[in-house]
């Protein structure tokens, strides 16, 4: 056992990626295939008022609306807010506003960008007009922003079937989200041990389990792991599966074993692949030791000690 | 007392120091602490709790379920009865709240806990909004705040001297609290997304907190002065900022009315408020008037953990209850761009 000096915590980048895809019902569909024609659409609620972006649904009475209207591609700033310093994925690079937008023929606001000079050339009540986009996809996107605007106003909604050719009936919605990890106190030591080639679990200070890989806490007692407790090399197979199905990008014939693997001193079982014997000979109670690759961060497999197996009663706790 | 079927109250409260980064704690490891102030100051073991229920993002920490990061701290094993809201923790200690309403328990154990230090939190947030219209551009959580406040500044309800006051209070008052991220007197700075200044603005911290819940007489025995939660409500407004009025809370007040907090005056309101601008419009939707302490804590504007400053407002209040400096007290938390969601509680303190 050592004193849990704590090393260097440890941090590393997570990129987080999803493109979600999404599918438009009529109304959407209408709106963002209308934005790529170069029409903005909204949707008539039951007491005459024209949504601007299009809502399926009455926000009042929770009625399905579904008549589409046409509304200018003009309007009156509401609302605004000056963003000296864009962000990489906004609309703008250069210092734009934020901005509330109620088209002419909308009674409500939609939420885009305002390319003005600055601050000053920005005010509530002022006009605007949209800014198309040079490439339209269907997508709120393809409103490249709002621009200031002096000419007339537009007049009232009108009708519109919103049918157009090719309509779009589904978005991929982009994100990308950078983080910086760090796994904290006990699992640094975990990972720093294991650049030595060393595993290291915590124990305890109630119920006396050594945990590995730590988490810095017992989930029995609910009381912080403090001691450092080194485990292994050599453990035990508590029990296994055999993969028939190889994983992709996974450089590993099948079918190999996987396993968890009691290693000696350890309160429960990690899990890790056996190689160096054939795959149907693996059982429970064979004795494993691991086995390194050059520049490797953990295990690449266990092999077989050639040590007799281990009782049953000896690891049946750890199963 | 008549309102619900049993009398429950917040009987311990707990929270983190809230700081910048805490590279060197995992989840479990930030949360713990805080678990074990509140289960200490009650008597209770962890395998006492009837129910445990807790609030957290997967969006802060990057990682799908990371909820179940924190469950080692509560000690899991052997099974528990156990919940988990993707929200504030305000919303955790409201589905505890009914979980005991209902009989099923008899005591709760809500924790909550956000780390912002690993992601930037500004457009983390941007991946709760609308996904179809809004989330594609971007805007981050300051930008819609900054909207309702010019919002409110065109209504000639505020201004940027008012709203740099508000600022200056809370952190005036989080000098009292040693938990709290910014402390004292700190420069209003510049515009962040005009016209918010860094001044107005929260802090971006992680963060802990974790209260206790009882019931009846089982309250009065874990608890000198239990602070019981004599109404709670949570409303929602509609998905889209452009069909809402910035300037106002409907839910909020709507939240307030059905929490009875109209019915008796309130002599002390723990506001969840992140920005200065958001103030203004809470205390005008609970109509709270110059004799009502606001956020003597410090609020959201001193600390602001993600998915724990909620629950900390009730903590606070609670806690505030507890010591006798309250006797009814209105307790707020929220979610969402520009004061989306809002849950109202009400605590109060036996009389003495």
């Amino acid at each position: 056992m050592t004193a849990a000096s704590p090393p260097e915590i440890l941090r590393a980048p997570l990129v987080v990626e999803f493109p979600f895809t999404r599918s438009l019902g009529p109304v959407q569909s209408a709106f963002l295939t209308g934005l790529r024609e170069g029409t903005v659409l909204g949707v008539k609620t039951s007491d005459g008022k024209v949504m601007v972006p299009p809502v399926e649904y009455d926000p009042v009475t929770a009625e399905e609306i579904r008549e589409l209207v046409e509304v200018g591609a003009t309007g009156t700033v509401t609302t605004w807010a000056w963003n000296d310093r864009p962000r990489s994925q906004q609309p703008l690079d250069t210092p734009f506003a934020w901005v509330l937008v109620r088209l002419d023929g909308a009674d409500t606001d939609l939420l885009h960008a305002l390319d003005a000079p600055g601050p000053d050339a920005v005010r509530t009540g002022m006009r605007v007009r949209v800014r198309w986009a040079a490439e339209r996809t269907g997508a709120i996107t393809d409103i490249a922003c709002f621009e200031p605007y002096d000419g007339p106003a537009g007049g009232e909604a009108v009708p519109h079937d919103g049918d157009f050719a090719d309509a779009v009936t589904g978005i991929v919605a982009e994100a990308r989200l950078d983080y910086v990890y760090s796994p904290g106190r006990a699992q640094t030591a975990y990972i720093a041990a294991l650049s030595e080639r060393r595993t290291v679990g915590e124990r305890c200070p109630s119920c006396h389990k050594v945990y590995v890989p730590p988490r810095g806490a017992c989930p029995t007692c609910g009381v912080a792991t403090t001691d450092r407790v080194e485990v292994g090399p050599a453990g035990t197979v508590t029990t296994y599966c055999i993969v028939n199905i190889k994983a992709k990008n996974l450089d590993i014939e099948v079918p190999y074993v996987y396993a968890h693997i009691a290693l000696d001193g350890a309160g429960l079982a990690l899990h890790g692949r056996i190689g160096g014997i054939p795959y149907d000979q693996v059982r429970m109670g064979l004795r494993v030791e691991p086995v390194w690759t050059e520049g490797g961060r953990h295990p690449d497999h266990y092999r077989p000690t050639g040590e007799p197996d281990a009782d049953y009663d000896a690891y049946k706790e750890l199963i | 007392m008549a309102r619900y079927a049993r009398e429950v109250a917040v009987v311990a409260f707990a929270q983190s120091d809230h700081l910048r980064r805490t590279d060197e704690l995992s989840e479990v490891e930030m949360v713990m602490p805080v678990l074990h102030q509140v289960l200490a100051a009650t008597g209770l073991k962890a395998g006492e709790i009837g129910f445990t229920c807790s609030g957290s993002s997967d969006y802060l920490a990057g990682r799908a379920f990371s909820f179940t990061m924190t469950l080692d701290g509560v000690g899991a094993w052997p099974p528990i009865s156990e919940s988990h809201v993707e929200m504030d923790g305000a919303w955790a200690l409201y589905e505890a709240w009914v979980k005991i309403q209902t009989g099923e328990a008899d005591t709760a154990l809500v924790y909550s806990y956000g780390k912002s230090s690993p992601g930037s939190v500004r457009d983390v947030l941007t991946r709760q909004l609308d996904p179809y219209y809004v989330a594609p551009l971007w805007p981050d959580a300051v930008a819609l705040a900054a909207l309702q406040a010019q919002a409110l500044i065109d209504a000639g309800e505020a201004d940027e001297a008012a709203l740099a006051a508000v600022g200056a209070r809370s952190r005036d008052a989080a000098v009292a609290n040693p938990h709290a991220q910014l402390r004292g007197p700190v420069p209003q700075g510049d515009y962040q997304v005009r016209p918010l200044r860094t001044g107005d603005c929260p802090p971006i911290g992680d963060g802990a907190a974790a209260v206790v819940l009882a019931a009846g007489d089982l309250a009065r025995r874990l608890c000198e002065r239990p602070a019981w939660i004599t109404g709670i409500d949570h409303r929602i407004e509609a998905h889209s900022l452009g069909l809402r009025d910035l300037t106002d809370s409907p839910s909020t007040r709507l939240a307030a009315e059905h929490a009875g907090v109209f019915e008796a005056p309130v002599d002390t309101a723990e506001l969840h408020a992140p920005f200065s601008s958001q103030e203004v419009v809470l205390r005008k939707a609970l109509g709270l008037t110059d004799e009502v302490s606001v956020n003597p804590s410090g609020g959201a504007l001193a600390a602001n953990p993600m998915m724990a400053a909620g629950l900390i407002r009730i903590g606070e209040a609670a806690a505030r209850i507890h010591r006798g400096a309250s006797r009814r007290a209105v307790a707020h938390a929220t979610s969402g761009p520009c004061l989306q969601q809002n849950l109202v509680a009400v605590l109060e303190g036996d009389a003495r």
